[in-house]
């Protein structure tokens, strides 16, 4: 054996070299430390970014102006057929009625006068009027305090976007409908108040009865169907193939897969849903349940690799000690290792339903992007989800839809943080880390 | 220590240079053997980690296992209520019977012999659960106990018999792995004794523990040799001199020696046994 103490550098000498080095050891973290704040300035500012301009085009998108009109519901006029039912209402004539109360509180006459008056309500007033007297056959023949959309077109004028500066023949509105319009406003029968529409509505061609309603709804039970689908088997596939597998070929090449699929563009699930679903089985398109099955397989891979890796970081002396009172295989994965690794699992899941969340492309490709006007009902009706809907609505040009865009995807973020909210209750609850 | 570290530095030249005997020295056979372990080779891949490997374990008595690091006593210990099966690359040939049965016959059940030939672990390992779930859990998937009753009893009496009851009683569905390491390690072997095993497998149970604790799981298994047949591994001479009354000395997977423990510590009959343990005593 040498002697240990042949090269020995002394204490002093090695203080001293310490020192210095120290001084440039010390502005190295400082740096580096300042590279890291940069980095998250800049995330951040990005952020504060993107959420003022979310937030300052989508809060507004939340309301809209409504219009107060005093309207007398003439049983003759609304109810011709006299047996108060849907069909007698709709070939009344509650456009009609509703106008008379337009020209009455603008003071419109004239035809050309008439027709600008008429333009200034929505479309959707007369299914409204219906709709009330339906609930309340006992308003009709009397007069009513009802409040209405008002256009789209109005709205924007009201809003400034559109200018009365602006030579007529440029407007969308002519100027007698800002003669009538300005009536309105003295009069004081013109609100600005919550969307109802956005909220309770579903698509429209109509910017100012557009809403959201059904295609929440539509998101709703495509994930329901995505999340009852990946992570059952996610975590089934994750525990067998952690567990159970036998380490051979076949299972090497399923894992190579399952790792591989992860990095397939969504788009060409959507192609897979499209040729199996719709083409081989035959299903309808446009459903929440084609939407939920292709968002599964989308997700997958993301819940098995993470449930796999939380497997993985359960301790191994976990395992020891369950077999060793002699718990079987299943026993010591299903009352000591998933619920370990639960928290885990569920952390995957949620990252892959936020993804499955925001997911367009495979749903264009299944017809997800319908104009479907009714909310589904179920998972086998007709639907659209919040990302379409927004995609579809950034497509057009009015005022009003852009800024309904913006509330829209104020929604989703809304139901984003939602979902990842309960997700991580549900994990905290779970996370019993004793 | 400097000269601790010298011993073990010439202790280790000195094995190097003896000789591995091909037959165990010392009496491997007993009257009333529990198991019977009949030329036992263990591989972990290619590499053999046991190598034919003849013992008899004696009934309600304490076996221990002493030897250098890596010289196969936990491979050996794991073989005895096939814990090894979990690992993928180890496979086992030879013969270990327990009441004249190959535990490792085609037919056999893994999960009743664990039952019976129960484990404690090196590093104290409580499930993430309350101290009564902890032991509650074997006699629960065994249907050991019939009734809750049955069950607190059984609870009761593990925890009494680990030496643990005084001191978790008022607290038995507070997190097991709240407690010391030195009662983990005594809840661990409460949960082994509540589904009632006629063996129970140790290995190296103190190592993590400090000198108090210690001292108190080799009075346990004093007091637990009465009712069980245990097998300790153990690092510590000092430890198996004093728990055990037959002591096995592996070396490189072979079983150099194997004696009464008064016997192999005053009179080691193989040169190997006796560098051994000169070299630790000093
Ligand atoms: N899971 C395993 N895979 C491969 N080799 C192992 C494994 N466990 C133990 N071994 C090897 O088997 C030999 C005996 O190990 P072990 O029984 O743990 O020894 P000891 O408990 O006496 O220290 C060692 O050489 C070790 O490297
Ligand atoms: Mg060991």
């Amino acid at each position: 054996m040498t002697d240990p103490r042949r090269d020995m550098i002394s204490p002093a000498v090695a203080a001293e070299r310490v020192a210095t080095g120290l001084a440039a050891r010390r502005n190295r973290e400082k740096r580096f430390q300042l590279y890291g704040r940069i980095a998250i300035g800049i995330a951040l500012a990005f952020l504060v970014t993107l959420f003022v301009s979310i937030f300052s085009k989508g809060i507004p998108g939340f309301f809209q102006h409504y219009v107060t009109l005093e309207v007398t519901l003439d049983r003759e006029k609304l109810d011709p057929t006299g047996d108060f039912s849907v069909q007698s209402l709709y070939d009344g004539d509650a456009r009609g009625v509703i106008r008379a109360a337009l020209y009455e509180a603008t003071g419109a006459s004239g035809r050309s006068g008439r027709k600008a008056a008429g333009k200034l309500i929505s479309q959707g007033a007369e299914q409204r009027l219906r709709k009330a007297v339906l609930a309340d056959p006992s308003i009709l023949d009397t007069t009513q305090t009802m409040t209405f959309a008002v256009d789209d077109d109005v709205d924007s004028f009201l809003r400034g976007f559109i200018k009365r500066e602006t030579p007529e023949k440029d407007r969308r509105i002519n100027d007698k409908a800002i003669g009538y319009i300005d009536t309105l406003v003295e009069k004081g029968l013109i609100s600005f108040k919550f969307s109802d529409y956005l909220v309770f509505g579903s698509a429209s061609r109509n910017a100012e009865m557009a809403g959201i309603f059904g295609a929440l709804i539509g998101s709703i039970l495509t994930l329901a169907v995505c999340l009852v689908l990946s992570f059952p088997i996610g975590v089934a596939t994750a525990v067998y193939l952690e567990e159970f597998a036998p380490k051979n070929r076949i299972t090497e090449i399923i894992e190579i897969n399952i790792n591989n699929l992860a990095a397939v563009p969504s788009v060409v699930f959507g192609i897979l849903g499209l040729a199996i679903f719709i083409g081989v089985f035959g299903m309808p398109r446009s459903i929440p349940l084609i939407g939920g099955v292709v968002l599964a397989l989308m997700t997958l891979p993301t819940i098995i690799i993470s449930s796999r890796a939380a497997i993985r970081a359960v301790p191994p002396s976990i395992r020891d000690a369950a077999l060793g009172v002699g718990a079987s295989r299943v026993q010591t994965m299903l009352h000591h290792v998933v619920p370990l690794a639960m928290p885990g699992m569920l952390t995957g899941t949620i990252i892959g339903m936020a993804q499955a969340l925001g997911e367009t492309a495979p749903l264009l490709m299944i017809g997800m992007v319908a104009f479907i006007v009714d909310v589904p009902g179920s998972v086998t009706d007709p639907g659209t989800v919040l990302p379409v809907q927004i995609f579809m609505w950034a497509d057009f040009a009015e005022r009003m839809f852009i800024l309904k865009t913006s509330a829209a995807i104020m929604v989703l973020l809304a139901f984003l943080i939602v979902m990842n909210a309960a997700a991580i209750f549900i994990r905290k609850k779970l996370e019993r880390r004793w | 220590m400097d000269t601790q570290v010298m011993n073990i530095i010439e202790q280790t030249a000195n094995l190097e240079h003896a000789n591995i005997p091909d037959e165990t020295v010392g009496d491997v056979y007993v009257d009333r053997p529990r198991m019977t372990a009949r030329n036992v080779n263990v591989f972990y891949g290619d590499k053999k980690a046991i190598d034919n490997v003849t013992l008899d374990i004696a009934e309600k008595q304490v076996i221990s296992f002493i030897g250098p690091s890596g010289c196969g006593k936990s491979t050996f210990l794991r073989c005895l209520n096939r814990m090894n099966d979990t690992i993928d690359i180890c496979r086992i040939e030879g013969e270990i019977a327990m009441d004249g049965k190959n535990i490792y016959a085609p037919d056999v059940d893994v999960v009743p012999l664990r039952a019976r030939v129960g484990m404690v672990f090196q590093k104290p390992n409580p499930f993430p659960k309350s101290i009564y779930d902890n032991v509650a859990y074997g006699p629960r998937i065994h249907g050991i106990a019939t009734n809750r009753a049955e069950l607190d009893d059984i609870v009761e009496s593990s925890l009494e018999r680990a030496g643990l009851w005084n001191e978790v009683k008022d607290r038995l569905l507070q997190p097991g792995t709240g407690l010391s390491g030195g009662q983990q390690q005594r809840l661990c072997i409460a949960r082994t004794i509540a589904v009632s095993p006629e063996v129970i497998l140790m290995d190296e149970p103190c190592s993590a523990l400090d000198p108090i604790a210690t001292a108190r799981i080799e009075e346990l298994i004093a007091e637990l040799s009465s009712e069980f047949t245990i097998v300790i591994v153990t690092h510590s001479m000092q430890q198996a001199a004093r728990v055990s009354q037959r002591t096995a000395y592996f070396h490189l997977g072979k079983l150099v020696e194997v004696g009464d423990t008064e016997m192999v510590f005053t009179k080691p009959q193989h040169e190997m046994t006796n560098n051994y343990i000169t070299g630790r005593f000093g």
